[in-house]
């Protein structure tokens, strides 16, 4: 009898999968990185410092059920143990992430975990980057809802995972948004599209600080607008947070606000696009005694090019979020063909300038110490830059096809990096850079290319001069061949080779790379999130697949 | 054997869903328009001819070598077999001013929507990007593909030329 009235259930769940749903099904992908660690007395690791377990794997499958009007599923982590570089908190096996949500007559629902943005995400962002070990989801319950069209609501309660755990704070939230053009009959035709947002987002925590008496339900909002009219496009958003004293702002009273605006224009084959930020006290934890980001409640973008080659990679920006101010500009240009500087195939041009400042700080009297805990902090002009300069970058980028067979990158990149602000080294104040980099792109076949990448980095502090050569044979559509190394010529101390040699084979959605090589120590970075990663020596192997 | 029972049955329902498999269509998801309005994928359309869903960021190197290949020869394809290529960015809100510029500073002519959320990316299981899908008439995924190497635009194309 207790096997019947367990196994009914199952099948009646199976049947009403099979039921309403002509259409559904079954989905999900896999992915497996692992590596086998060894000792290397050149880059100085030693047994003391190699992981004990000498191999480690970080290992997910995702599934999911997907019909008309249901959809539920899960991942399943297998961390055992995570790699270096990886918070070791993440070690571990489970289910860190499963939903059910219905979708009907217009009104969505989602319960269990998600992840989730308001607007450009600087009030709320929950998402997930894998390969940085970052995954601030919720764990709620979420509703979005179109009650006519043009009009779209969403709101939201949770918790947020931290690590294999869930962080302290509630975080509710509501945002709206609004396609004018969508609501008004009148403005249906007219070329300008305008569209309107704002949110609200709370948290709540328990106060338990034996010294301060602290918020236990802080609130920020947040509004947006959107003009796109013809070939431009204009947006901004600004957020307001109240008071919400923290490990992060060393716990002042002071209220938090940041302004995202940007403006672009393009056409075919031209385009340009100006932005500009100023983050002021905007750390927004659901935990106020977690200093890092592994709980943030909003994102913070670094409005900074995301660099590529290995070498541009080494300096890395981050947003600094209790406070900064900076300018980026991009320009992208596509020379026609048939012209004097285009030749045959036409030049691509990219240039990229951005820059980041403080902000402003002035005592909020006399007698009070700057940024003082349990004060207000400090006040702040809002148009008013800092003295302080955290970030610098101007980079161009020109790219050519020589002939039908050869096409040539070369890509020169002028840093600024403030290392004391951004990673926290004691002894390099601001590193000066220039990086160099040619790539060229040779096709020996229809399906068989040689790709080449010779980079170079100069810089009078910190590790000094780096140069790179990269060499890659593809067969398309299953194999790569690439044998690289990094050399550290111009470091005082040590003058380190970082050799490495990688294999892959794909076929359809199925990829396997095999690696085996040294790995420089340094910072790592995808979006806003930035991870160290440990120098290494040792083979690693990553296997994905998607169904 | 109550175990193996509860086990059976665990595997009889989970067959049960599988058994529905018989169908690829592609997932019903908001993404947005570099405009700023939502649009739902159920609205991409192509009269019932093939359709590429291309998954792409500003910062993906092979992305834009892949997209930069097929918009080389788009023009041939399109007149052949009257495929149309939507291009996802999958950036957030550190380069979404820039995508536009982006893509027409390379002379693209695909149609492009965002996924800033990666709802899309995830209810298509995409691990990593470039990851491609071929749709057929019917919205069917009948084909995809993760990575580019050079050359890989020969074989997406021999799949559409099968449709």
């Amino acid at each position: 009898m207790y096997e019947k009235l367990l196994c009914a259930p199952l099948f009646c769940i199976g049947s009403l999968f099979a039921q309403g749903t002509e259409s559904g099904k079954i989905s999900g992908n896999f992915q497996s990185n692992a590596q086998i660690y060894y000792e290397d007395s050149n880059l100085g690791i030693g047994p003391e410092n190699l992981p004990e377990e000498k191999f480690l794997s970080n290992s997910f499958v995702n599934l999911q059920y997907t019909s008309n009007i249901f959809s539920a599923g899960m991942r399943y982590e297998a961390n055992q143990n995570s790699l270096l570089g990886y918070d070791k908190r993440y070690n571990g096996e489970g289910i860190a992430y499963r939903f059910v949500r219905i979708n009907r007559n217009g009104l969505d629902i989602t319960a269990g975990n998600f992840y989730e943005q308001f607007g450009s995400g600087i009030i709320l962002r929950a998402y997930e980057e894998r390969n940085l070990g970052y995954d601030n989801a919720f764990d709620g319950i979420r509703l979005k809802y179109s009650p006519i069209e043009g009009v779209y609501l969403k709101s939201l309660v949770g918790k947020q995972r931290w690590y294999f755990d869930k962080s302290e704070g509630i975080v509710r939230g509501f945002d709206g948004e609004i396609s004018l053009n969508e609501i008004f009959k009148a403005l249906r035709d007219v070329r300008s599209q305008i569209s309107i947002g704002g949110s609200l987002v709370s948290k709540f925590q328990q106060d338990l600080d034996p010294i301060y008496i602290l918020p236990k339900n802080v609130v920020s909002w947040a509004s947006r607008f959107n003009v796109h009219h013809g070939k431009w496009i204009l947006g901004a958003e600004y957020v307001y947070k109240y008071n919400d004293p923290s490990a992060t702002n060393n716990f002042i009273y002071k209220e938090g606000q940041a302004l995202l605006a940007n403006i672009s224009y393009s056409q075919k084959r031209f385009g340009i696009s100006f932005s500009g930020k100023r983050v002021d006290n905007m750390s927004f934890n659901s935990d106020r005694n977690l200093k890092g980001q592994e709980v943030s409640i909003n994102y913070l973008p670094a409005f900074t090019k995301q660099h590529t080659y290995t070498l541009a990679t080494i300096y890395p920006y981050g947003t600094i979020a209790n406070g900064e101010m900076g300018l980026q500009a991009e320009l992208s240009y596509l020379i026609k063909k048939g012209s004097r500087i285009g030749g045959g195939f036409g030049m691509g041009v990219l240039i990229n300038f951005s820059n980041a400042y403080s902000i402003h700080q002035a005592q909020i009297d006399e007698k009070t110490s700057l940024g003082k805990s349990g004060t207000l902090g400090y006040t702040s002009d809002f148009f008013k830059m800092g003295d302080e300069k955290y970030f610098q970058e101007f980079n161009i980028e020109l790219s050519r096809k020589i002939n039908r067979k050869l096409k040539l990158i070369g890509t020169y990149v002028n840093t600024h990096y403030n290392s004391k602000v951004i990673a926290g080294y004691d002894y390099f104040g601001m590193i000066k850079a220039n990086i160099l980099v040619l790539e060229t792109q040779y096709k020996l076949k229809a399906r068989q290319a040689l790709r080449t990448e010779i980079q170079h980095l100069s810089t009078k502090q910190h590790d000094g001069n780096w140069a790179m050569a990269l060499v890659e044979y593809t067969v398309s559509p299953h194999y790569f061949f690439a044998i690289q190394n990094l050399y550290n010529y111009g470091n005082k101390s040590k003058k380190n080779h970082y050799p490495n040699l990688s294999a892959g084979y794909g076929k359809g959605t199925n990829r396997f790379t095999l690696g085996y090589g040294k790995q420089k120590q340094g910072i790592f970075c995808v979006g806003g999130v930035c991870r160290e990663v440990p120098k290494s020596n040792g083979i690693s192997l990553s296997i994905t697949s998607s169904f | 054997m109550k175990k193996l029972l509860i086990f059976t049955s665990i595997i009889l329902a989970y067959s049960t869903c599988v058994a529905q498999d018989a169908t690829k269509l592609f997932p019903s998801i908001d993404v947005k328009s570099l405009e700023g309005k939502l649009v739902n994928t159920n609205e991409f359309k192509n009269d019932s001819r093939p359709m590429v869903v291309a998954f792409w960021a500003t910062w993906c190197k092979p992305c834009t070598k892949e997209l930069n290949a097929i918009s080389d020869v788009y023009d041939a394809w399109q007149s052949e077999t009257g495929v149309k290529l939507i291009a996802i960015s999958i950036d957030d809100a550190r380069n979404t001013a820039k995508i536009g510029p982006y893509a027409n500073g390379k002379g693209w002519p695909f149609e492009i929507y965002t996924d800033p959320n990666s709802d899309l990316k995830r209810a298509l299981n995409v691990n990593a990007i470039p990851h491609t899908f071929l749709l057929n008439a019917k919205k069917e995924i009948v084909w995809q593909h993760t990575s580019y190497l050079d050359g890989d635009e020969y074989e997406l194309y021999e799949a559409i030329l099968k449709l």
